[in-house]
């Protein structure tokens, strides 16, 4: 199981300011590790964030996204209390889902 | 080292290479065939804007798009994306000389700003283009990126 993501959200006039850091190697494949050996890819392919069922983003990603991604985005119609939901799978099917409380 | 084996010790890595992908291709686990996401795995900007819909894209200077004029670590370059086009649906990010061209595709639902920031992996000095799909067609916005350390491979 990865490690978990870090998220901050916080209410700013009416928008809910999101910024998300998330634990992954993000192998591309074209890797060699020491000895030489390519390192197979391994990487997000699906990030979603959720807010009260309803989805505030969806995004594809490929191997180019740096290595321990960062993420930050901006909604609106969500207040102080309410729970964003955001998980990623990757390329091997591995998956991680996250909660913080807006603040 | 002589030339001769240089030569051979490059195919045998190709080869290896060929045989890993196919592997990785037949691999049960990996649910993220290339006929599901056929943007990602274009070899040319064409093709990435074609598989995308974007191929008749015209370029914006709504489109803010943030990006270093230098970066010096290539693994790590922020990048940030804030359509004020009206009716933006969707932001690609795409490094055009990258072995894996297309960096994500972000979709606004209702209610988000068309607004992104993240980094992205830039192997060699590229321009990075920033794809926005709109209600009215799509645009883009165009950085280069001068790249003194390589993101990919190692």
């Amino acid at each position: 199981m990865a490690d978990p993501m870090r998220i901050r959200a916080a209410l700013v006039g009416d928008k809910v300011d999101v910024k998300i850091l998330m634990a992954h190697e993000m192998e591309t494949g074209l890797r060699k590790d020491g000895e030489g050996n390519v390192v197979p890819a391994r990487y997000i392919v699906n990030v979603s964030a959720t807010c009260n069922e309803r989805t505030v983003l969806s995004a594809l990603w490929g191997a180019s996204v740096a290595k321990n991604p960062f993420l930050a985005f901006r909604f609106t119609g969500a207040a102080k209390g309410d729970k964003l939901k955001v998980t990623w799978t990757d390329s091997d099917g591995d998956t991680r889902t996250d909660e913080v409380v807006i603040g | 080292m002589n030339h001769e084996r240089r030569t051979v010790l490059r195919q045998l890595s190709k080869v290896t290479g060929y045989a890993l992908a196919l592997l990785a291709g037949a691999w049960p686990r990996l649910g993220w065939s290339a006929e599901q996401r056929p943007a990602f795995t274009a070899e040319t900007l064409e093709e990435t804007l074609k598989a995308l819909g974007a191929s008749g894209s015209k370029e914006s200077s709504e489109i803010e798009f943030k990006a270093p004029e230098i970066a010096e670590n290539g693994a790590v370059v922020p990048v940030e994306v804030d359509s004020k086009l009206p009716g933006t649906r969707s932001i690609a990010i795409i490094v055009e000389k990258n072995p894996h061209l297309m960096s994500a595709d972000f979709t606004f639902p209702e209610g988000t700003d068309p607004y992104v920031a993240t980094r992205v992996k830039v192997a060699e000095t590229s321009n990075l283009l920033a794809v926005v799909k709109t209600d009215a067609g799509v645009f883009h916005a165009t950085r280069l990126v001068k790249v003194t350390l390589g993101g990919c491979g190692g």
